[in-house]
């Protein structure tokens, strides 16, 4: 049907030796980290506990990694097969992106060599949002590997363990729609708890359903950058520009609907003449929901649809405003009180960037080693 | 000898010759006139007029009264170690009537108090030492048959000024403590028309009376005084704010009960019921008896009780605990918004520009190349 | 896609928004004191900031001194405490409120007054809620908020929950754990009281049960400025006093409805939002929280519910594929 193939190409190229580069300065940082505590790495305080590690790396890291939900849900859910193509290398983004965001996790949190207790019975707070948030990835992370196992299985020819896998993939789907369904709006729901401390123009109880609207809208951006991205990084042609555009309609009612849901609330809570009472923060929500705007604009026209390009910017401006939206929630407009201050160190950015590197590789790797690309039809 | 002096000069030498006699040589005179103008709040450059106000001839009549009183006072000048002490104050005044030092007794020394008062009449300074009961026009405390009140109304409306001396003379003192049966009553409410200086204290402490002295001998006016008639040299400060123990007090070390470890560590007393927050007075710099230092009461270990103030001493309990009300804190104390650190480093900022600019440059290259491609012609079917 | 496959899917998502429908969210006040909970009650306006607090809080619960300036300008440990906040070197904290030329004490014009910082033992804590290890529980006893190093895993959600900033965390340890006051609860199972409360000179920190206290509390914001009142020491019900004039209370009770309620109560002379305490509704943002995320997950259903319907859809798409 959709024939995958693996890109070949020399793997060590300039690029993946700069991104190597970048990986062992993370490492060392990161056995300083470990060594010396996170207050020798990274800029976090009494008043800001979370920092740039759990809102990149962790929030918007899986968030980027919703390409293989969105996918999905559109594919063996709603049906639509014209999408197939898509699925494996989304898949495979997902999968690197919960899994990165799993080390982060280890990285970031203070007892690390304790996290299973997470997951023990006799430690479980069923209340904590944290804990389910903390269930469903590690849950996740584990479904969505399976789903993306056929590819290894096709690249090792084991065709009979593929055709049994395939029997039984269908509860892995459900799976892998029905989790980060409920833990990324859970992750929007993480800062109620803040309470006052969280500006009043982004708390709202509606947080869970802004998140999972951004999250899945964040999904098919996702799809549509990465796809154009490497291909025009990894010199292949632009061949799933028809594609990517039918995609990129479905962005747009979520995003309508994002917008409206936002608005609404804050009309209804009152307090849509207060964006501008601190003036920092009512200049990264005007920010925020302009970079909402611009692909619903973009991409109104089917013509504009067609246009890579198009497609480029609009996805890229999503996939900013999503992030900025978890940037804004966790950090900017989260005010513990005066006298503190955050901003990541020097280390703390560093050490994402080597997380990032990592992910980069192992793209780089698996799109050249594995068939998960669509092969390139020859003329 | 043989060379021409001017008055001044010549009696301060015959003054100098007689403390040399005394065995005080002039180079600890001149120290002691240097310290005694620092106790007093004067310039340096005033030591030279108090060295010639204690040398002057001129001698100020003064008439000590005693009243409800244990001469505490009296005896506390008296037991000075510090012979010059004494012996200036005895020297640059006339003391012409003393019940404690005068040597003539009866009829005779009540007959020199009327001749000298007669004699000086609107001149001499009168020294009151204790209280004065007004209770049932006060018969509660009678000198060869006239009451105090009587005698103080009397001497104090022919007085220049009147120095009362004491707690006792200053506001009533232990006399006055609840229910102040005889209704004792420090000078100041009973005489409203006489410049009148107080010095509280129990005992006051005797360089405080020469150095109001000394300050009227040498400017010829009083004291700065506070609000309460107190020379504000001496009264202008809490113990509190001048005692060795505060930074055991500013850093919460206390004695809880005498003897234990606190208390021979030497820790603030306040738990004891220290009455320095409460308490005007500079016991705690000049300290008493003149033999070092650690010669004054919580420097003994002992709480102060507030003796020289008037709400305070012989009125409160000894160990019921001050009112710390007007003690500012120090200007390094915790805040209720204090700056913490995390803000913007010049190194995050660098790392967070160029990982920005790598993240726009590359997007901006990628987008070129797809614009070139979605431009060009076909190149396959 | 078949009529039937989309009437399902209709019908599911209408149910699930509507079982988690966010404005029947239950944000109320959903807990009680326990009928021995203990708390103490701090009163500003008799506290004369002389840290003996501080000091025996360091010395009985094994708290290092602070001396961060010392460390940085010099490279040296201090020997003394100059710590400025709550951290995870100190427990409770005493601050200074001023304004003008801070000449006299409780007043809020011109005047200075003290504040002390604990952790507040919620009646309804926030970070009890928010810790997905259960390394915060509130004993059901005392309600005293109390850690588990064991259970915790460091990920400083409780920190993000907390409206007081209370628990800290050792940034500093390759071992770390969170901090923060536990009202001396070693000390309570041995039948004595806080050290704050054992050691303040003036009963500014008095210890009891939080209902006594809030009766105390009570009676004294009534107490007419500049009379006299015998004001306990150290434990209700020992009986010390120490009779002091007393000052223009604030009418107010910090912690009585704060957030759901608070053991740890205040009173002062001084606004409370001035003494850097938050200005929070009676309902604690745990209620809130849970509120929400027990709605939707209210006994699985909804999460159940989709699940059947995805395991539908998705059957129905790849029974016939070749994978």
């Amino acid at each position: 049907m959709h024939e995958k193939q693996a890109l070949g190409g020399k793997l060590l190229t300039k690029p993946f030796w700069v991104l190597l580069g970048l990986v062992m300065i993370a490492g060392l940082l990161l056995i300083k980290r470990f060594l010396f505590g996170i207050g020798a790495v990274t800029n976090l305080s009494d008043g800001y506990p979370w920092g740039l590690w759990i809102v990149y790396d962790v929030l918007i890291g899986t968030a980027l990694g919703c390409g293989g939900y969105s996918i999905a849900l559109l594919v063996y859910i709603f049906n639509k097969g014209e999408y197939h193509p898509l699925v494996r290398s989304a898949l495979m983004t997902s999968a690197f992106g919960y899994t990165l965001a799993g080390v982060s996790i280890f990285i970031d949190i203070g007892r690390y060599w304790q996290m299973y207790n997470v997951f023990l019975p006799w430690h479980i707070n069923v209340n904590s949002i944290m804990f389910e948030v903390a269930a469903c990835i590690g849950a996740y992370v584990f479904v969505l590997w399976i789903e993306f196992s056929p590819t290894f299985l096709e690249h090792r020819k084991s065709m009979e363990t593929k055709k049994k896998l395939n029997k039984i993939l269908f509860f892995f789907i459900a799976l892998g729609v029905l989790l980060p369904t409920m833990h990324q709006s859970s992750l929007g729901s993480l800062m109620i708890i803040a309470g006052e401390k969280l500006s009043p123009i982004w708390q709202t109880g509606w947080l869970p359903l802004l998140f999972l609207t951004t999250a899945i809208t964040m999904g098919y951006a996702v799809v549509i950058f990465e796809s154009l991205f490497s291909a025009a990084a990894l010199k292949r042609p632009l061949d799933e520009t028809p594609i990517l555009g039918k995609l990129s309609v479905m962005m747009i009612p979520l995003l309508v609907f994002f917008l409206l849901l936002r608005f609404g609330d804050l009309i209804w809570r009152g307090q849509l003449g207060n964006i501008f009472d601190d003036g920092m923060l009512g200049a990264f929500f005007v920010v925020e929901n302009v970079l909402f705007l611009i692909p619903i604009i973009m991409l109104a026209s089917a013509k504009n649809r067609m246009k890579a390009t198009t497609l480029f910017w609009s996805s890229g401006s999503m996939i900013l405003a999503g992030a900025l939206y978890r940037f804004d929630t966790f950090l900017v407009a989260f005010n513990p009180g005066v006298g503190y201050h955050y901003f990541p160190s020097a280390s703390e950015i560093l050490i994402t960037v080597g997380i990032i590197s990592i992910e980069i590789m192992a793209y780089l790797i698996f799109v050249k080693k594995l068939p998960v690309l669509p092969a390139i039809k020859h003329s | 000898m043989g060379t021409l002096l001017t008055s001044t000069e010549s009696s301060e030498m015959s003054f100098s010759n007689e403390l040399e006699a005394q065995g005080v040589s002039r180079r600890s005179f001149l120290k002691f006139c240097t310290a005694i103008t620092a106790a007093m709040g004067l310039p340096a450059t005033m030591v030279a007029r108090v060295a010639d106000a204690i040398a002057s001839p001129t001698r100020t009549p003064v008439i000590w009264l005693h009243f409800q009183e244990c001469t505490g006072c009296t005896e506390s000048l008296l037991r000075t170690t510090h012979p010059t002490v004494e012996e200036l104050v005895l020297d640059m005044i006339s003391l012409d009537y003393s019940e404690t030092l005068c040597a003539a007794a009866g009829h005779q020394v009540e007959k020199s108090l009327k001749d000298s008062a007669k004699l000086n009449e609107g001149k001499y300074i009168l020294v009151v030492e204790g209280s004065i009961p007004v209770k049932e026009n006060g018969i509660y405390c009678k000198i060869a048959g006239r009451t105090a009140l009587d005698i103080l109304n009397d001497y104090g409306s022919r007085a220049a000024a009147i120095v009362a001396i004491g707690s006792c003379a200053s506001w009533g003192g232990v006399q006055s403590s609840s229910p102040n049966p005889t209704g004792a009553t420090g000078v100041h409410e009973i005489i409203k028309d006489k410049p009148i200086i107080n010095l509280p204290g129990c005992p006051a402490s005797p360089y405080n009376l020469l150095s109001t002295i000394l300050y009227y001998l040498t400017l010829g006016k009083l004291p700065q005084l506070d609000s309460k008639g107190r020379p504000k040299f001496a009264y202008g400060r809490l113990i509190h704010e001048h005692c060795e123990r505060r930074p055991h007090f500013d850093a919460g070390r206390f004695a809880l009960q005498f003897g234990d470890d606190g208390h021979r560590e030497g820790y603030c007393l306040y738990k004891l019921g220290c009455k320095g927050p409460e308490t005007y007075n500079n016991c705690s710099s000049i300290l008493f008896g003149d033999v070092g230092s650690g010669a004054w009461p919580v420097g003994t270990g002992h709480p102060c009780f507030g003796c020289s103030e008037e709400g305070v001493g012989f009125t409160k309990y000894i160990h019921e605990q001050a009112d710390v009300f007007t003690d500012s804190p120090p200007a390094s104390y915790a805040k209720i918004d204090g700056e913490k650190a995390g803000g913007i480093t010049v190194a995050g900022a660098a790392v967070a520009g160029a990982v920005g600019g790598v993240i726009v440059g590359a997007s901006a290259m990628a987008a070129k190349k797809m614009k070139a491609e979605e431009t060009a012609p076909e190149s396959d079917a | 896609m078949n009529l039937e496959r989309r009437d399902f899917l209709k019908v599911l998502s209408v149910g699930a928004l509507t079982a988690g429908n966010v404005t029947s969210v239950f944000a109320g006040i959903r807990k009680t004191l326990s009928a021995d909970a203990v708390g103490i009650l701090y009163d500003g306006t008799i506290c004369i900031g002389c840290k003996a607090c501080e000091a025996a809080c360091k010395q009985y619960n094994d708290m290092p001194p602070e001396s961060a300036n010392l460390e940085k300008a010099q490279g040296v440990e201090g020997i003394w405490d100059e710590s400025y906040d709550l951290s995870e070197k100190t427990l409770n904290k005493i601050k200074l409120y001023e304004h003008g030329d801070a000449s006299t004490r409780n007043s809020e014009e011109n005047g200075f007054a003290f504040v002390k910082k604990a952790c507040m033992h919620c009646v309804d804590p926030d970070c009890v809620s928010a810790c997905p290890v259960t390394a915060l529980t509130k004993n059901a006893v005392t309600g005293i908020v109390e850690y588990d190093k064991d259970a915790c895993i460091g990920c400083r959600y409780c920190m993000v929950a907390c409206p007081y900033n209370v628990p800290k965390f050792e940034y500093a340890e390759a071992i770390p754990e969170i901090v923060k006051c536990e009202m001396c609860n070693h000390r309570q199972a041995e039948g004595d009281i806080p050290a704050c409360c054992e050691f303040c000179p003036t009963g500014a920190s008095l210890f009891g049960k939080v209902t006594d206290l809030l009766e105390e509390a009570r009676k004294r914001i009534k107490l007419v400025a500049g009379s006299t009142y015998e004001y306990p020491m150290r434990s209700l019900d020992e009986g010390d006093v120490s009779p002091k004039t007393v000052a223009p209370y604030i009418n107010y009770i910090y912690g009585e409805k704060e957030g759901g309620g608070t053991q740890y109560l205040l009173l002062s002379a001084i606004p409370f939002t001035k003494l850097g305490l938050p200005e929070l509704s009676a309902s604690s943002s745990a209620s809130k929280s849970e509120g929400i995320q027990h709605g939707v997950y209210k006994g699985m259903v909804a999460p159940i519910a989709l699940l059947g319907g995805l395991l539908y859809g998705a059957y129905q798409t790849t029974k016939n594929s070749e994978g």
